[in-house]
C-alpha cells in the first residue's frame, strides 16, 4: 500500500482537530466567566497599577477633550495606571457594550440612565454598592443617582447629569415681537412659532430630535410630562395610551402638519438640532445642556449670543422635563476593579465637575450654591436648578430598549401620519405588554 | 536472515519520512486551521446551538434554556420580521434588477475605443472601491435635508421648489438607500460584463454586421445572449450581497423611519445586540442563510443550465 506524503496520517489529522476544538472551547469557556472582587477597599490611590480599557459617550456632556484632560489629570496622581479610552455615538454604545462583554475588553463603560436594570440584570456590570461613600445618596441630586442605581443596589458611579432644555433665539423671537414670556407653555410656543413663519423669519421655526432612534422618547416622554401625563403607570404597565401621552403626541404632529416643525426632524438626532439651531435655520428646540454652549459658540453658530436656554414649556401639568443622566461602571469581566473605581471616583468628583461645568453641569447639590460654578455658567446654573428637579424618569426595565423601539416606531408613525396617535399608541401598548410579560 | 535489534530500527524509513511530513504539514496547517475553525466554524456552530436557545446575556455564565424550536417558529409567525422580510425582497430586486442595467450599459461603453477610456474606467471603479460604509455616510450627508448638498443641487437648477426630506419617509428613505447601493455596485457589474465582452468572438459581431445587422440588433442578438454566463454570475452575487444587506441601512437610516427601512438583517442585529436576545437573534439569522442558500442554488442551476454542454 502506497501513502501519497502530502497526506496526514488519520490519528494524527484527529488529534489535531481535537485539539483545535479543546482550544476554541477554552477560548469560549474563559471569555468572562471570571467575576470581579467588588469588595471596598482594595489599593490605595497612588499605589494602583495596571491598565483600564474605558468606552465613553463622543456626543452630549463631557468633551473628549476634557475626558482626556481628566485622565491626565487622574495619571498624575496614579502613576501607575494607564487609563486607555475609546470614545463612540451615543448610538452605538449600547451594543458595544453588549458585543465587548463577552472578550472583556472594558473595565469602565459609559451607561445611560435606561440600562441599569438591562446590564445589570444580565451580569455586565458589577455591583459596586460596598464601595459607595454614604454621604453620596444624600450629596449627589436624585436624577443622577437614578442612572446608577437597580433594585437599590449601585451598578455605577454618578458621572453626567442632564436634562432637556428648552432653546430658543432671542433675536428671532424679538423681531417677530414675540415676549420670551410666551414660549413657557406649549400653547404659547406653537403660536410664537405661527407668528415667526407667517413673518417669513424662518421657514421652520422648531426643530426636534425625532429620529427611531431614543432621542424622539426623549422629546415625547418631556412632553407627556409636562402635559400630564405617564408613559408607565405605577404598576409598570403602559399608560400612553391616553391622557397627556396622547395629548403630547397629537401637538407634536400638529406641529409637523402646520409646517412649524421642520420635516427633517423625523430623521434627526440633537446634533442636527445644535447646526439647524446654529445656523439660524430655527428659532426653537429642546435639547440637552451641551446646546447652550455649541450653540452660543461663535467658532460653530452663525446665532451665537442669541440662543436662550429655559425650562421645557408648560403643557398644563408644570414645566417637566425627562433625566437623561448617565454613570459610569465597572464591567464584572473587569480584571483591575480598584484602578476603574479609582478612576471613576475621580472624575466624578465634585473638584473635576467643577473645574469643566462648561460642558456638563455636577451631580453635586453642592455646586449649585458655589460662586464659581454660578460665575462659570451664570445662565445656565439657575435654568437648571430648577429643571433638574422637575424631570422624569424613563421606565427602568430589563426589557426596556424592546420597548423603546416599538415605541419609537409607533410614535414615528403618528408623526408621519401613517396612523392616528390614538391608534399608533394603543397598537404599541398590545406590542409592549407582550415584552414586559418575557 | 538477520532480524532487528529495536523498533524504531525495524520501522522502514520510507514511513518515519511521511510521519515526519505529516507533522510538519499539520504544524504549517495549524495556524490557517485555528483562523477557520475561529472565524468560520465556531461561530456557526456556536449560531446554531443559540438558535435553540433562550440566551439573555453575552456572558457564558448566565444561564440558558432549552427552547428546541420555539426560536424559529416565533420568527415564522413575527409581523415585523415579515414586513422586513418584504421590505428586504423588494431591496434586492430592484437593486439588482438597476445594478445589472446600468452595469451592462456601462460595460458596454467601457469596451468601446474611446479617447479616455482609462479615465472612464477609473471614474466606474471609484465608487466600488470606497467601503460601504463610507458610501452610506457619504450619502446619508447629501441627503440632509437641511444641509445637504442634494437639496442645493436640485434647488439651484429648478428640479425642486424647496428643500426635502429624502430620509424623512419610509418609501423615499427606502429608494434613497437602493440609489446609495445602486450607485456603489454597479461598479462590479459593469467590470464582469466588461470582462464578458472581451471573450465575445470579434467575427460574429463583423459577421453580423456585414449580414446588415444594426448596432441595437447586433447588441440584442449576439452580445446579450453571450453575456448570459456572465450576467448570470451577477445575479448571483448581487442577489445574495442584497438580501443580507446590513451596514449601508445600518449607517444611513438604522432602519427609520417608522421601520420603513429595516431589512432582515438588520432585524437580526437588533434583536440579537440591542435587545440582548440572542437566541432569538441567531434563529433569524440562521433563516437568512437558509434563504440565501436557496437563492444560490437556483442561481448555480441557471448559471449551469446557461452554460453550453460543453461547459459542463
Amino acid at each position: 500500500m502506497s501513502t501519497s506524503t502530502s497526506q496526514l496520517p488519520r490519528r494524527t489529522f484527529l488529534a489535531g482537530v481535537a485539539g483545535l476544538g479543546a482550544v476554541g472551547a477554552l477560548a469560549a469557556c474563559s471569555s468572562g466567566s471570571e467575576a470581579p472582587s467588588s469588595s471596598g477597599g482594595g489599593s490605595t490611590p497612588g499605589q494602583l497599577q495596571g491598565t483600564i480599557n474605558g468606552l465613553f459617550m463622543k456626543q452630549a456632556g463631557y468633551s473628549e477633550q476634557h475626558i482626556r484632560q481628566m485622565a491626565a489629570a487622574f495619571k498624575k496622581a496614579n502613576p501607575g495606571v494607564t487609563v486607555n479610552m475609546e470614545f463612540v455615538a451615543y448610538e452605538a454604545l449600547h451594543d458595544k457594550i453588549v458585543a465587548a462583554a463577552a472578550a472583556g475588553t472594558y473595565d469602565l463603560v459609559f451607561i445611560d440612565v435606561i440600562w441599569p436594570a438591562e446590564l445589570a440584570s444580565k451580569g455586565l456590570i458589577a455591583d459596586i454598592s460596598d464601595r459607595i461613600p454614604a454621604n453620596w445618596s444624600t450629596d449627589i441630586l436624585p436624577g443622577a443617582l437614578n442612572s446608577a442605581v437597580y433594585q437599590k443596589k449601585f451598578y455605577g458611579i454618578p458621572w453626567l447629569l442632564d436634562t432637556k432644555y428648552f432653546y430658543f433665539n432671542k433675536a428671532m423671537l424679538s423681531k417677530a415681537g414675540i415676549e420670551p414670556s410666551s414660549v413657557t407653555t406649549w400653547d404659547g410656543v406653537a403660536a410664537a412659532a405661527k407668528t415667526l413663519k407667517s413673518k417669513g423669519i424662518v421657514k421652520y421655526p422648531l426643530m426636534w430630535s425625532w429620529s427611531q432612534a431614543e432621542a424622539v422618547i426623549c422629546d415625547w416622554a418631556a412632553l407627556t410630562a409636562s402635559f400630564g401625563g405617564k408613559l408607565f403607570d405605577d404598576s409598570g404597565q403602559p399608560a400612553f395610551t391616553s391622557g397627556g401621552a396622547v395629548q403630547a403626541l397629537e401637538f407634536m404632529r400638529r406641529t409637523l402638519v402646520d409646517g412649524l416643525t421642520n420635516p427633517s426632524s423625523t430623521q434627526s438626532l440633537e446634533d442636527d438640532v445644535v447646526k439647524v439651531v446654529s445656523a439660524g435655520d430655527a428659532a426653537m428646540g429642546l435639547n440637552w445642556t451641551y446646546m447652550f454652549a455649541a450653540a452660543n459658540d461663535p467658532k460653530q453658530s452663525k446665532v451665537a449670543g442669541d440662543v436662550v436656554i429655559t425650562e421645557v414649556p408648560n403643557g398644563g401639568a408644570g414645566r417637566m422635563s425627562v433625566n437623561g443622566s448617565s454613570a459610569l461602571s465597572i464591567t464584572a469581566t473587569t480584571k483591575n476593579p480598584d484602578a476603574a473605581w479609582a478612576f471613576a471616583k475621580f472624575v466624578s468628583s465634585q473638584k473635576i465637575q467643577e473645574k469643566y461645568v462648561s460642558d456638563s453641569l455636577p451631580i453635586w447639590k453642592a455646586s449649585y450654591d458655589s460662586p464659581s460654578v454660578i460665575k462659570s455658567a451664570p445662565e445656565v446654573v439657575p435654568v437648571a436648578k430648577e429643571q433638574l428637579a422637575n424631570m422624569v424618569n424613563r421606565p427602568q426595565v430589563v426589557n426596556y430598549n424592546a420597548i423603546s423601539q416599538k415605541l419609537q416606531v409607533a410614535v414615528q408613525k403618528a408623526l408621519l401620519g401613517e396612523v392616528d396617535p390614538k391608534q399608533a399608541m394603543t397598537t404599541a401598548a398590545g406590542d409592549v405588554e407582550q415584552i414586559l410579560k418575557q | 536472515m538477520t532480524v532487528g535489534s529495536s523498533a524504531v530500527s525495524t520501522t522502514p524509513p520510507g514511513r518515519r519520512h511521511r510521519r515526519r511530513n505529516g507533522r510538519a504539514a499539520l504544524l504549517f496547517l495549524a495556524p490557517a486551521g485555528l483562523v477557520v475553525f475561529g472565524l468560520v466554524a465556531w461561530p456557526i456552530i456556536r449560531t446554531g446551538w443559540l438558535s435553540f436557545h433562550r440566551v439573555i446575556s453575552p456572558l457564558p455564565t448566565v444561564p440558558t434554556e432549552s427552547v428546541g424550536l420555539r426560536n424559529f417558529s416565533t420568527a415564522l409567525t413575527d409581523p415585523a420580521l415579515i414586513s422586513a422580510a418584504g421590505r428586504t425582497l423588494y431591496f434586492t430586486l430592484v437593486s439588482t434588477a438597476a445594478e445589472l442595467t446600468f452595469g451592462i450599459a456601462l460595460g458596454v461603453l467601457m469596451a468601446q475605443r474611446l479617447r479616455f477610456r482609462w479615465l472612464l474606467r477609473a471614474a466606474v471603479l471609484l465608487p466600488w472601491a470606497l467601503p460601504t460604509v463610507v458610501n452610506a455616510a457619504m450619502w446619508r450627508y447629501m441627503l440632509n435635508a437641511d444641509y445637504g448638498p442634494v437639496n442645493a443641487l436640485l434647488t439651484q437648477v429648478g428640479l425642486i421648489d424647496g428643500y426635502r426630506s429624502w430620509l424623512g419617509t419610509p418609501l423615499s428613505a427606502l429608494h434613497m438607500i437602493i440609489i446609495a447601493d445602486v450607485w456603489k455596485n454597479t461598479s462590479i457589474a459593469a467590470f464582469f460584463v466588461l470582462a464578458g465582452l472581451t471573450v465575445i468572438p470579434r467575427d460574429l459581431i463583423e459577421a453580423a454586421e456585414v449580414d446588415g445587422a444594426g448596432t441595437i440588433r447586433r447588441f440584442f442578438a449576439i452580445t446579450l445572449p453571450l453575456l448570459r454566463p456572465v450576467i448570470a454570475v451577477v445575479l448571483v452575487l448581487r442577489t445574495i450581497e442584497a438580501f443580507k444587506v446590513f451596514d449601508i441601512v445600518f449607517v444611513m437610516t438604522r432602519g427609520g423611519p417608522a421601520d420603513g427601512t429595516q431589512t432582515v438583517a438588520l432585524y437580526a442585529y437588533i434583536t440579537a445586540f440591542s435587545n440582548q436576545s440572542f437566541g432569538y437573534g441567531s434563529a433569524v439569522a440562521l433563516l437568512i442563510v437558509l434563504v440565501v442558500l436557496v437563492l444560490a442554488m437556483i442561481y448555480i442551476r441557471l448559471l449551469t443550465s446557461s452554460s453550453g454542454p460543453e461547459d459542463r
